[in-house]
């Protein structure tokens, strides 16, 4: 209002054209300013790919299609050898383990917190889901190491590889012997970390929920379980799956606390207690000593956990757009 | 005031081209920067010159000075005659390390285990997989080994370090050579990747029948585990200043043109198999002809005066015969 008056009274009293086109001005100028903003994210967006694609040119041209189906990455081999098998299947294996423990764990704590939870415990929960999503991933990292890694290799992984051994499929899996580096403790702390992420966005569309709706609910005779799972989710389906989302793209480009536990082998292996390695544990660890091809080499991995990001985060909207048409809205 | 002063004075400095308070600037390996900072800091001291060092990793040393941006860079893995060549530079030894096998079993100590190249390869190449393997017994009758496989660790990130290890396994095993080869950064059949000395030895800390390789200055002030080494001459040596000393003097540098010489391997009884040099490069014809005059009396001061500080940080000095040679290097190759 200050600005206003301020503006009237230079203007004089009859001035009205000009009073309005100061404020014209103001708009006009803060509509630029705005827009600037928005287009220097696509700006920056594509010098970021443009730049990928450069740097990673020259493996392209000496590796072609071959680098996606190749899991040799032999850097000092004489000429050098690089193939992306290794650490997409690593990325991908971590991020489905950490999503299959974090799903449902994170739903739980969050219908928990919402639903059942007596009020004087709701905030402590809250808070302390808060501060796990603040806990910087270097930190995680070091956990990993010293704490989690040498429990789950002491205690249950070989529980776990004893029990599996004689079966089928799940004898390969869980296969031994047990180490303190490998994918499975790599994708543990991955759910860990994505936690936060799940829980905090479904306790928020959770409270989006009409009480009217869990009330009519409750009162025709449901369960806390059957008004869950026919109420509460059918109604934020979206916003779960966004959350959902969300944790999965963090888990596919983590980097610092994965490079700490996963052991950094570039090798498939069937079992999920061997080391192994993800595309950004690959980079973080070699790009500082590469060039050459080397380099180039790592630059294309990660412009291909830029494509795989970017093609999650469009099926989850694809995912989306399907469920809001048959949900009829 | 002072600060319009010393902008004056720096700016007479470089316009008379007298190197005074000259800041040298390198880049390169990390291997090389503990004692780099001591003898910077004594020369600093002494002449008034600073030297600004960023230990970024050998491959990144290269390609600064290649690109001039630095007046000298510092690297593990010597260039060859040709790379040299290609792009003007002069290259020397400035410093020598050594790298040591470090395990972690139950009951066995430090400088207990004797381990020959052969073995170590095998390990390392996955075809020795349990510490009660006759190849390892056969070295070791007398200690007490678990029937336990093993941990191989390895470094994770490019390093000198490994180069300098594979480059040993690749001299002593052919099996090796074709398969994996040397490398900064290298495939390795089997382990997992750790990074820096300090991962390693931390992965090692943490595994029970672990083995791995770090440089000596680190497991000595960490009191890690090592072992001894066959070497060429078919002798046991233990992991000591006097054994790295006998290695760089059984080296024939006179006889390497451009210095290209890796440490591995060396003749003698005395001599520890697995050591390491770090190399530096320099323009032969400086853009700045000043700094580099100034880097090379830096490093003549550090070959003159360093090798206490040197060997307190457990590096090994260049012996004398070879500082000789270098000098000559200098004034035949660098103008100035």
């Amino acid at each position: 209002m200050a600005v206003q008056s301020d503006v009237m009274e230079a203007a004089g009293p009859y001035d009205r054209a000009r009073a309005l086109n100061a404020f014209k001005l103001g708009d006009v100028s803060f509509y630029w300013i705005t827009r600037v903003c928005a287009i220097s994210v696509l700006l920056i967006l594509g010098g970021i790919i443009i730049s990928l694609i450069v740097g990673a040119w020259p493996a392209i041209v000496a590796f072609g299609p071959s680098f996606l189906t190749t899991a040799r990455w032999a850097p000092s081999a004489d000429p050098p050898v690089l193939g992306a098998l290794g650490p997409l299947y690593g990325t991908m294996v971590t991020a489905v383990i950490a999503m299959i423990v974090a799903i449902p764990v994170g739903l739980g704590i969050a219908i928990f917190l919402t639903e059942l939870c007596p009020q004087w415990l709701r905030r402590p929960i809250g808070i302390a889901i808060e501060l796990l999503a603040g806990i910087p991933s270097i930190i995680y990292g070091m956990w990993g190491f010293f704490v989690l890694g040498p429990f789950l290799a002491n205690y249950f992984q070989p529980l776990v590889i004893d029990t599996f051994a004689n079966v089928p499929v799940l004898g390969t899996i869980f296969a031994g012997p047990p180490s303190y580096l490998s994918l499975f403790n790599a994708a543990l702390i991955l759910a860990i970390m994505v936690l936060p992420f799940i829980t905090a966005i479904s306790v928020d569309v959770f409270k989006t929920v009409p009480p009217v709706l869990k009330e009519a609910a409750y009162g025709v005779g449901c369960t806390t379980w059957e008004v869950v799972r026919n109420v509460v989710i059918p109604y934020t389906r979206v916003g779960v799956i966004g959350g959902i989302m969300l944790a999965l793209g963090r888990a596919l480009g983590e980097t610092m606390a994965v490079t700490f536990i996963i052991g950094n082998a570039f090798r498939i292996n069937g079992s999920v207690f061997s080391p192994g390695t993800t595309i950004s544990a690959a980079i973080a660890s070699e790009f500082a000593e590469s060039d050459g091809l080397h380099q180039s080499g790592l630059i294309l991995l990660g412009l291909l956990l830029f494509v795989l990001t970017f093609f999650v985060l469009a099926a989850a909207r694809l995912m989306l757009l399907r469920l809001e048409k048959k949900a009829g809205k | 005031m002072n600060f319009v002063k010393a902008i004056v004075a720096a700016g007479l400095v470089a316009a008379s081209t007298s190197a005074f308070a000259a800041d040298i600037t390198g880049a390169g390996s990390t291997f090389i920067y503990p004692v780099l900072s001591k003898w910077a800091d004594a020369y600093k001291k002494e002449s008034g010159s600073g030297v600004n060092y960023q230990s970024i990793g050998s491959g990144a040393g290269i390609k600064q000075i290649q690109a001039k941006t630095v007046t000298f860079g510092a690297t593990d893995m010597p260039l060859t005659v040709a790379q040299l060549e290609k792009d003007g530079l002069s290259q020397w030894p400035t410093i020598m390390g050594a790298i040591v096998p470090v395990v972690n079993i139950e009951g066995v100590n430090a400088g207990d285990m004797v381990l020959d190249g052969d073995t170590l390869a095998k390990i390392y190449l996955g075809t020795i997989t349990k510490w009660d393997d006759p190849a390892i017994k056969k070295l070791n009758p007398k200690l007490n080994l678990p029937s336990a496989a093993i941990a191989v660790v390895h470094r994770s990130d490019g390093s000198g370090t490994t180069f300098n290890f594979s480059d040993y396994l690749s001299k002593v095993s052919a099996d090796w050579k074709s398969k994996v080869g040397e490398g900064t950064t290298v495939e390795w059949p089997v382990g997992v990747g750790a990074k820096g000395n300090e991962g390693v030895s931390g992965n090692i800390g943490q595994t029970k029948n672990a083995i791995g390789y770090v440089e000596y200055a680190y497991a000595k002030q960490n009191k890690l585990t090592y072992t001894k080494l066959v070497n060429k001459g078919g002798k046991t040596v233990e992991p000591t200043m006097e054994a790295f000393k006998a290695a760089a003097a059984n080296a024939d540098w006179a006889h390497a043109p451009g210095y290209y010489l890796i440490l591995t391997d060396q003749p003698g009884d005395k001599s520890w198999p697995i050591t390491a040099s770090t190399f530096v490069l320099m323009h032969k014809e400086p853009a700045d002809k000043a700094n580099s005059a100034e880097a090379i009396k830096f490093f003549k001061f550090a070959f003159e005066k360093g090798d206490k500080m040197a060997e307190d940080l457990d590096y090994i000095p260049m012996p004398e015969s070879v500082v000789k040679t270098i000098e000559k290097t200098w004034s035949a190759d660098i103008k100035s």
